[in-house]
């Protein structure tokens, strides 16, 4: 065998070459297809149009996906019956809102015709409140601790980031072991000398752990965000409190928060836009109960059209529309807050 | 561009040889698929009559789709409704599922045996008003029972009730055991409507009214739910498979039975297969009678159909693997093998073998054959009822909220009937 380089061996490289050529062989031909007609079309529209032409296949994909889906979820509101299609669904008007809205109270949902709906809004109320603070408040101090100088600090982040890549179904299934009557976390209260606790019975203890699972799953997304903004922090701000002997909690209050506040409005407003669409992880979890005590807007409108034995889309479409435009303020709200600081 | 050209010709060869040889295989093979639940064994029985089906009729290829119980009850409606769904699916609704039903009449060998042999359970299939369409046959005829854990009584060292032993008799019985042996859950019962029919059958309620409609909340029906409620009070039940979720979410106690927690459960015939399989000799458990009541001791029947559907562009195909499926000898080893009460009138007349079954299987089996053979009239009509699941499910989600202390039991006899009522218009609205 001879070391030296033969002509008819490939060289290195050579096959992957080729390879890489096959591969783009398709969007080479296409590019060159594409090109005229491009070309024509841009003489014709002239190039600053140009723009909305790139734009269409986007607009089309978000058409076709999320505005069609809309236009078919208000046309079923107005629809009753349980025929699937709507040409065949009879035209009820504003009934199925009526219906939802039918109300003696709205702070006692037993005093509407539609409890469960009333009894989900509540439920998403309280569960939004408990879990966007404690979001906030952990996600803020877990970033404040992890933007320090400690040992380790790569490796908590990828820790605090890892239950952000799990599905939350994986996540409720997980934490639903630990927590059921012969789950781990009881079988540690007994080998202490405790009592075992049926956390899935007691409506407190549900809305905590739906909380508590919650915030444990997404607290690494929203402490990313915050990181970010600390680290844009100039350092020089620090270093001139620090020639000053400037208190920490000074530091804190005068010059972090104030500066991390455009993140600290997009982490508030995002957790609560997540925290009313909440379903996945809580109806694994506690399957909305004790009775209706963590039963979700959106899990109703999941039962409502899909798991009851009589699939009211209509009526199930008509909450959607309404959670819809409380997501819709929601997100005009962040709009406004970002613009507000910009200016 | 010399190394591109063989790559590109193998490429397009092999495609065009791949055209070449599935293109006559494709056009001469019928393919129809099935979706099929699974209560306990059942499902790998089913393959291995499939797999000799298709050994048998070459041109036809049966496409086995094995999918939760969940998907059966809520999305195939949807799938169906879109004109998508399967041929042939195995059903517990089907009064709900009978407007996609398909005739078979026209299609198969013998329409007469099949009336002759599924007469009655072929009502439950109908759309409302038909008399004589043929859409399925019943995989099994359920019957709801108690299952006992015979073990714990044992060791507690308290009698077994009798046989006309009513549910106040056994839930006094089972809170002893379970006091003695320290089990947490004296009394199961499944969260499901069509369970709570069994004791509320046996407490006297009617569900029908003087004109044939429904009404749900009366005498018997209270009793029944204030039976429940009351031992969930008492501890004889648990809050964690009542009280523990919302809605109409089925919860069953199969987990906690096999794991010795339960001093008795009540579900039904489906589970003898499992509790054979899984609780194997862990403990002795026995099926007992249905406990009895001011209205008697009927159990609620049920059970599996296999039902075509009208939306399948291959009705003679699925015409002929039904025949083949409902056939004598084949649905005597389906039943034998699977442990199932039969849904065949002539089978069940001359009793099914169970060669496989444990001694603990075989003997429940007799027990729920027997009660069988005592369900009321009323109890098959609730059944076979068009809106039966809209009652059972507005029971169990209304009762699940008084047990968890949500609401009480009068704001949950008003509610049930308002759901029903909203519900059966809802339903009619054209």
């Amino acid at each position: 065998m001879s070391d030296a380089p033969s002509a008819a061996r490939p060289q290195p490289g050579m096959a992957e070459g080729a390879l890489a050529r096959v591969a783009v062989l398709p969007v080479d031909l296409a590019l060159r297809l594409l090109d005229p007609p491009m070309r024509w079309l841009q003489r014709l529209i002239g190039a600053r149009r140009m723009a909305y032409v790139f734009l269409l296949p986007n607009f089309a994909f978000f058409g076709l996906f999320v505005f069609l889906p809309i236009g078919i979820n208000v046309v079923f509101s107005v629809t009753g019956g349980t025929a699937l299609f709507p040409s065949e669904r009879p035209y009820v008007g504003t009934e199925q809102f009526g219906y939802l809205f039918d109300c003696g109270s709205f702070l006692d949902p037993s005093s509407c015709r539609e409890d469960h709906f009333w009894r989900g809004v509540a439920n998403t109320a309280k569960f939004v409140a408990f879990q966007v603070t404690a979001m906030v408040l952990f996600s803020l101090v877990t970033a404040l601790i992890l933007n320090m100088k400690i040992r380790g600090r790569g490796i908590f982040r990828a820790v605090y980031f890892f239950p952000v890549l799990l599905s939350p179904v994986v996540v409720a299934l997980i934490w639903k072991w630990i927590l059921q009557r012969d789950g781990l976390l009881n079988a540690a209260l007994t080998t202490l000398g405790g009592q075992k606790i049926l956390f899935f019975v007691d409506p407190s203890w549900a809305m905590f752990w739906a909380v508590f699972v919650s915030v444990w799953a997404h607290m690494g997304f929203y402490t990313l965000i915050l990181l970010a903004g600390l680290q844009a922090i100039p350092a020089d701000l620090y270093e001139a409190a620090e020639m000053d002997a400037t208190p920490r909690w000074r530091v804190l209050t005068r010059i972090t928060l104030p500066l991390l506040w455009p993140n600290m409005i997009v982490v508030i407003v995002l957790a609560l836009i997540k925290g009313a669409q909440t379903f996945d992880e809580v109806f694994v979890l506690t399957g909305g109960g004790p009775g209706t005590a963590t039963l979700m807007v959106v899990q109703y409108i999941y039962e409502t059209g899909f798991a009851s034995q009589v699939q009211n889309f209509g009526l199930a479409a008509a909450a959607s529309v309404v959670l819809g435009l409380v997501l819709f303020v929601l997100t005009l709200l962040q709009f406004a807050a970002a613009r507000r600081k910009e200016i | 561009m010399r190394a591109v050209k063989p790559v590109i010709a193998s490429l397009v060869l092999s495609l065009l040889s791949a055209t070449a040889f599935s293109a006559p295989a494709s056009a001469e093979t019928t393919t129809i698929r099935m979706a099929w639940y699974s209560d306990g064994i059942e499902g790998e029985v089913m393959a291995d009559l499939l797999k000799r089906f298709r050994e048998q009729n070459k041109d036809i290829d049966v496409v086995f789709d094995q999918v939760p119980y969940k998907a059966v009850n809520e999305n195939l409606p949807v799938q169906l409704a879109s004109g998508q769904g399967p041929d042939i699916a195995r059903v517990v609704d089907m009064g709900g599922l009978s407007r996609f039903a398909l005739d078979m009449r026209p299609y198969l060998k013998d329409p007469g045996y099949w009336e002759t042999n599924f007469g009655p359970f072929l009502e439950w299939m109908r759309p409302a008003g038909d008399t004589q369409a043929i859409p399925g046959f019943m995989t099994q005829l359920t019957v709801t029972g108690p299952f006992v854990n015979k073990t714990l009584f044992e060791q507690a060292g308290v009698a077994m009730p009798g046989e006309k032993a009513t549910w106040e008799d056994w839930a006094k019985a089972a809170k002893e055991v379970a006091g003695k042996v320290q089990a947490p859950f004296p009394l199961a019962v499944d969260r499901s409507g069509h369970r709570f029919y069994a004791l509320a059958m046996s407490q006297g309620t009617k569900i029908f009214g003087a004109n044939g409609e429904p009404d749900v909340v009366d005498d018997g029906f209270k009793r029944a739910a204030q039976l429940v409620y009351d031992w969930h009070k008492s501890g004889v039940m648990s809050k964690e498979l009542w009280g523990s979720v919302s809605g109409t979410a089925y919860r069953a106690a199969n987990d906690e039975f096999k794991n010795a927690q339960v001093v008795m459960y009540l579900s039904g015939s489906w589970q003898i297969a499992q509790f054979a399989k899984t609780v194997d000799n862990a403990f002795d458990w026995v099926a007992v009678p249905n406990p009895c009541g001011p209205g008697g001791c009927s159990s609620m029947p049920g059970g599996g159909a296999l039902m075509a559907f009208k939306t399948t562009q291959h009705p003679k195909e699925v015409a002929r693997l039904m025949d083949y499926l409902a056939s004598e000898p084949v649905l005597a080893e389906f039943y034998a093998r699977s442990l199932f009460v039969p849904g065949h009138l002539g089978l069940a007349k001359k009793g099914i073998d169970y060669p496989t079954a444990s001694p603990e299987a075989a003997a429940a089996l007799k027990v729920f054959t027997a009660s069988a053979a005592q369900v009321s009239p009323l109890a098959y009509r609730t059944q076979g009822y068009i809106n039966s699941r809209i009652i059972f499910n507005a029971a169990i989600s209304r009762l699940g909220q008084a047990v968890s202390g949500e609401t009480t039991l009068e704001d949950a006899y008003k509610r049930i009937t308002t759901d029903v009522a909203q519900q059966i218009a809802e339903r009619n609205k054209k």
